[in-house]
Order: structure tokens, then sequence, then C-alpha cells
């Protein structure tokens, strides 16, 4: 019954066009058939007035909601700028070894910052998040390793200095947890399921 | 290291408690929640986390403040973390000044939350690697499950490795509860012998003519309810090794019959005629001088010199008081195992005070002190408040001291004097508290004239 597919969608309006970049590196770090799934509207009653920021757990929600049943992974890209409630922002929310996460553009662009944009630089830190938010699904946790993809990055100085790969330990555990979901394995289900 | 470390949310807000669980996990921590301060304190019963996130304001009977309270008296050491919003930080000053570790105003840095994580995570991985090495410092002072740094014990251990494949009598001697056993037996085990028999007999516990057909055993139909040859402790302990506690309270027929067996290496069952040959190690103990009671005339001198070919004399607790932190970690650990309560450590505060008090009891004293501890105790750490039982005496203490000018006789006239005057001339009572036999109390009364009829009367 497993098809083994990653499903790339964007939430809401895109400014960016670089699905089809994500796309490609997908299927290049994670080694599974990736395929566009058709955009998929902003959950309703996520943003907070106060914050004018969106909520996380909303579009996680969301996610959860259209996530095609045969989808190993679904990894959606948003323009909205999110948080948790405890946060004054995150770039993205994963489930911690579930299926869906979820990718902000807003504070990965220059404009955020005050300088011009600079869509090279979007393109690259979005990969990296994208690559960083995937690793949590597949079960993945913060790493030490400051030049790793799944270091914690706070600030967007540190997206920019880290590299976009997985360093040797992460990377074994990532191979261990593709196969495992490759071969069918049982996932643990993450909070926002239950939701 | 991370995982090995447990984090507990505790806030009414369903969104807020898990998006920050799952934000933490994502970190690697493992995290658990609870909805209310009555859920987290049923939650911290059972284990401690690293760190307590707690909402400040909370629906329902109790508040964040009242939950942190209750948290660190469960968990003195506790860090904890109030979360508020900006229109309370007043309140979160009031928190801090409670004894709250962190506050932090929600929406919070990613950064600054990472960063006070971290710190704290880093001081306790610090703590954990100090009592593991705590451990293993304990570890090296162990001899055989006796547990000492004390340059007389030590001096001990280096003897009893030296004499532990003899055949030579060994006396023991100290305070009661000071370990003559533990001593005997490390004699046992690190000799030649430590495959054979190890027999402990008590001589306090048994009359004499009890005493000795356990000793010697007997022959069928020897005395009433013989009805059948028993071996006794020495052919029991043939090969192997014999110890004999409290020596110094056996009978004179005994102690000649034990003199015999030293001598002659053989023995008679009671009852019988046939001798039994033994190859007996002999080690005995007493908490009596028995040099005294040669003197006074109670006890053989000749069997004295043949018992006391080593003697090893174990200092009591008060003169090791340097030993007390490793013997009560050391009881902390293995008692908890055995009772089943997680009991880790116990603080500065109680650790002073079990330096302060003067163990009468020696070691088997404070092993029960932390016993009593561990079952009353309702944190992972044992406190001062758990030791009060101790407290008290030390208290009862402080208001008397020790006069250096009277006769013993004049001492005990006093104490029975005082004694029957709290009691109001009341004698069962008073030999309760003296311990004694209510005849030996009134020979005592009669002894020293002290008038009863005037004591009832005040
Ligand atoms: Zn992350
Ligand atoms: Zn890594």
């Amino acid at each position: 019954m497993s098809v083994n597919r990653i499903y790339l969608a964007s939430m809401g309006h895109l400014d960016a066009d670089i699905l089809e970049d994500l796309e490609e590196a997908l299927t290049m770090h994670f080694g599974f058939e990736t395929r566009r799934h058709p955009p998929i509207a902003e959950p309703e009653h996520a943003y907070d007035p106060q914050r004018r920021q969106f909520s996380a757990v909303a579009f996680l929600q969301q996610a959860v909601e259209h996530c095609p049943p045969e989808a190993v992974k679904m990894l959606t890209i948003t323009e909205r700028d999110l948080f948790i409630p405890m946060l004054s922002f995150v770039y993205g929310q994963a489930q911690l070894g579930g299926k869906v996460a979820v990718v902000s553009l807003a504070q990965l662009r220059q404009e955020f910052y005050g300088f011009p944009s600079d869509g090279d630089l979007l393109r690259e830190r979005a990969l990296k998040e994208m690559s960083h938010e995937m690793g949590h699904t597949f079960g993945l946790i913060h790493c030490p390793e400051r030049l790793c993809i799944m270091s914690l990055s706070t600030n967007i100085r540190h997206i920019d200095l880290k590299g976009s790969e997985f360093c040797g330990g992460c990377r074994a555990v990532l191979r261990e947890n593709t196969a495992v979901t490759r071969a069918g394995g049982s996932e643990v289900l993450a909070w926002e399921e239950r939701l | 290291m991370k995982s090995a470390w447990e984090i507990l949310v505790v806030d009414d807000e369903e969104i807020m408690r898990e998006s920050l669980a799952a934000w933490l996990r994502e970190d690697g921590y493992e995290v658990e929640t609870a909805c209310s301060g009555r859920e987290a304190l049923d939650k911290a019963r059972a284990k401690e986390y690293a760190i307590y996130f707690v909402d400040l304001k909370m629906p329902g009977g109790m508040d964040g403040i009242e939950t942190m309270m209750e948290i660190r008296r469960l968990h003195a050491e506790a860090s904890i973390i109030i979360i508020t919003a900006f229109a309370t930080v007043d309140t979160a000053i009031t928190a801090m000044k409670e004894g709250a570790q962190e506050y932090i105003v929600k929406p919070c840095n990613p950064a600054e939350i990472s960063m006070l994580v971290n710190r704290i995570i880093k001081v306790k991985n610090l703590q954990r690697e100090n009592a593991i090495l705590r451990k293993k410092l304990s570890r090296q002072y162990s001899f055989h499950d006796i547990i000492s740094k004390n340059p007389k014990m030590l001096e001990i251990f280096d003897l009893i490795k030296e004499i532990a494949s003899l055949r030579s009598t060994v006396l023991i001697h100290g305070g009661s509860g000071t370990g003559k056993e533990l001593i005997a037996r490390a004699i046992h085990n690190s000799g030649n012998r430590a495959d054979k028999p190890f027999i402990g007999v008590s001589c306090a516990a048994l009359a004499e003519t009890l005493l000795e057909s356990e000793l010697f055993g007997h022959e069928k139909g020897s005395f009433t309810g013989a009805d059948q040859r028993k071996k006794g402790k020495f052919e029991l302990a043939d090969g192997g090794t014999i110890f004999l506690d409290e020596i110094g309270d056996i009978s004179p027929k005994l102690q000649l019959d034990l003199l015999r067996v030293l001598q002659e290496r053989s023995f008679y069952r009671v009852g019988g005629s046939e001798e039994v040959q033994v190859d007996v190690r002999v080690i005995a103990a007493s908490h009596v001088d028995l040099r005294q009671a040669v003197q006074e005339g109670k006890f053989r001198d000749d069997l004295y010199y043949r018992l006391n070919v080593i003697t090893i004399y174990i200092p009591p607790l008060s003169e090791r008081r340097e030993d007390i932190p490793l013997l009560a970690r050391h009881f902390i650990e293995r008692l908890s195992h055995e009772l089943a309560k997680e009991v880790v450590d116990l603080s500065e505060n109680a650790l002073k005070l079990l330096l302060e008090y003067d163990w009468p009891g020696n070691v088997r004293e404070l092993e029960n002190a932390i016993e009593r501890a561990i079952v009353t105790c309702r944190s992972k750490i044992l406190t001062e408040e758990d030791f009060n039982f101790l407290q008290r005496s030390i208290e009862d203490k402080k208001g008397w001291t020790v006069p250096t000018h009277l006769s013993l006789d004049e001492l005990e006239r006093q104490v029975i004097t005082a004694t029957l005057q709290r009691t109001q001339g009341n004698i069962k009572e008073a030999a309760a508290v003296l311990d004694i036999d209510r005849s030996t109390l009134y020979e005592r009364i009669k002894r020293y004239g002290i008038q009863r009829e005037r004591l009832v009367e005040k």
C-alpha cells in the first residue's frame, strides 16, 4: 500500500518561485520520489491580530488534514510569518517522527531585515530550512554540530553560516530512519494529529 | 546527554503547552506535560524532572506560584522556570523571590529560551558527573563491604589482608554497631578459607545450655527435646571460620569448653563420648573490655590469651567522622534500592546534622537512621527535616554535660533519683526508661538509700 512518495505543497499564495528547486532537493536529500501537491488554502483563524503573525500549529494541522494517505511525508511552504505561543517566531515546524512539516519564507527574506530582496539567498535559506524540518519528520533532533543542517538556528545569521548538509552522525540516523520509513515501519504519532 | 533529561511543561492552555513541548522535543529532550498544578504535582511526585516550565496564570485551585512552591517542597533543588505574559511581570518578580530559578515573558525569543535551557542542563550534567565521581570514590574506599577512609580503619584493612590466611585466633574489639561481624567476614573472605563456611554465633542471645548444644551439637537423647543427633556450629564450620560474637557473655563452663577447643582442636558433643576433630578458625568479638573482665575475675585469663593472638580494635563512628558522608551515601544507594524508593542523595544541611550527631549506636545506628529517613522522606534528596528524630536527641543532650568529677555509683544514684522524680515514683515506668528490670531497680533504690516516698510527695 505504501507508494513511498513525498508531497510538496504551497499553503496560501507564494510569491517566490522556488517549489521546483525544493522538489529537486527533496528527491536528492531523502531519496524518495517527490511529487507536487495542488496548492493548499491557508487555514482559517490562524491569524493573531495582536501578534500580526500566523499560528504554526494551525498551519501544521491544515497540512495534516490535506496530507494524502499514500504520502510518506508532506512538506508545505508558506509566505506567512509563523509563531507558537511561547516563542516570538518560528522558521518552521514539524511533527517529530511524523508526516508533515511547514516552512515559512517570511523571516528568510532579506526584505524582512530591511535589505533589498535576494532571490538566490532566499532559495538557499529555504532549502536549508526545508531539509531541517524534513529531518525532524524523519526523527532527527537538533544537532550540537553548529555547521550541521540539524543544528538549531535561532537567527538568520546562523542559517547562513551553517551548511546545507547533514553531518555524519545525523546522516547515519537519517539513513536508518528513511530505510524504516521505506519498509513501511510504524511512525510515531505526534501531538498535532490528536488535535 | 540531552535525552537523559526530562522536562515538565505545566500550562492549562493546550496549544501553548503542546507547542512548547514539541519545540523542546525537537531539541532532543524528553518532555511531559501537565494541564494543572495538581497534575504537575502528581507527576513530580513520581519522578524528578530537570526543568519545570510553569505558567504563572492557571485557573482552578493552584496557580503557578503555588505549584512551584509545592514542587520545591518535593524537590528542593528543582529548576523551575515561570512563564508569564507581559501584564504580570510584577508577579514574576514575586515568583523569583519565592525561588523560581528564572522567569520568561512570553512570547520569548527562541535564542533566549534555548540558552536558558542549555545553561540549566549544563549545570545538571555537571552535578551528575560529580555524583558519579563520588560514587567511584566511595567504591575506592570500600573493602569487603566495609567503607572507610579513616587511617585507623585503613590500617585494619591492611592487617586483615596480612592475617587472612593464617589460622590464628582473632579478637575483635569494638562498640555495638561498629561492624565487628563485617570485619570477621572480611578476614574470612580474603583468606584461603573463603570457599569454606563462615558460621556466626551470637553468644549473648542464648542461655548457657542452649548455647552449649548450639556450639558443640548434641547426641540423641542427651536432654529433653534432643530427639535427634545434631551437629553444632563448630562442626558446621569445619574447614572454615566460626565467628563468636559477644564472647564476654559466656559462662565459666563454656569458657572452659572453648579453651579446650582452641587448645586441642577437638570437642565432645553434648551427651556424647566421641571426640570430634575440627579445623576451624575462631574469630571472637566483644563490646566489653575483656582484659578488664579478666582483672575482675569474670573471664578466664588463659582463654583470653588464647583468643587475643591478633587483636583488632574498631574505632567508634564518632572517632571516624570523615566516614559519615561516605557511609551515608553508601546506605542511601543500597537502601533506596531495597526499599524501592528513589532517593539519590542528602542535602548539605542534612549532612551537617549527621556530622554533628554522636552516633552511640555507631554505623548500625547511622544505617537505621538513613533507612528511617528514606521511608518517611518525600523527595529524592534527604533533608534536615527527614532526620528530625536525631535532632531531638541532639537538643536533649545540649542541656546536659557529662559530669567528670563523679564516681559511677554516684552518677547511677543521681540518674535513678532523677528518673524516679520524673515518673513520680512509679517504679514500672522508671524501670522502662532506665531499661533495667524492676527487681534491679528495687535493688539499686535500696543500695543507694533513695527514699521513694519523698519523691512521690513532690
Ligand atoms: Zn529544528
Ligand atoms: Zn548533525
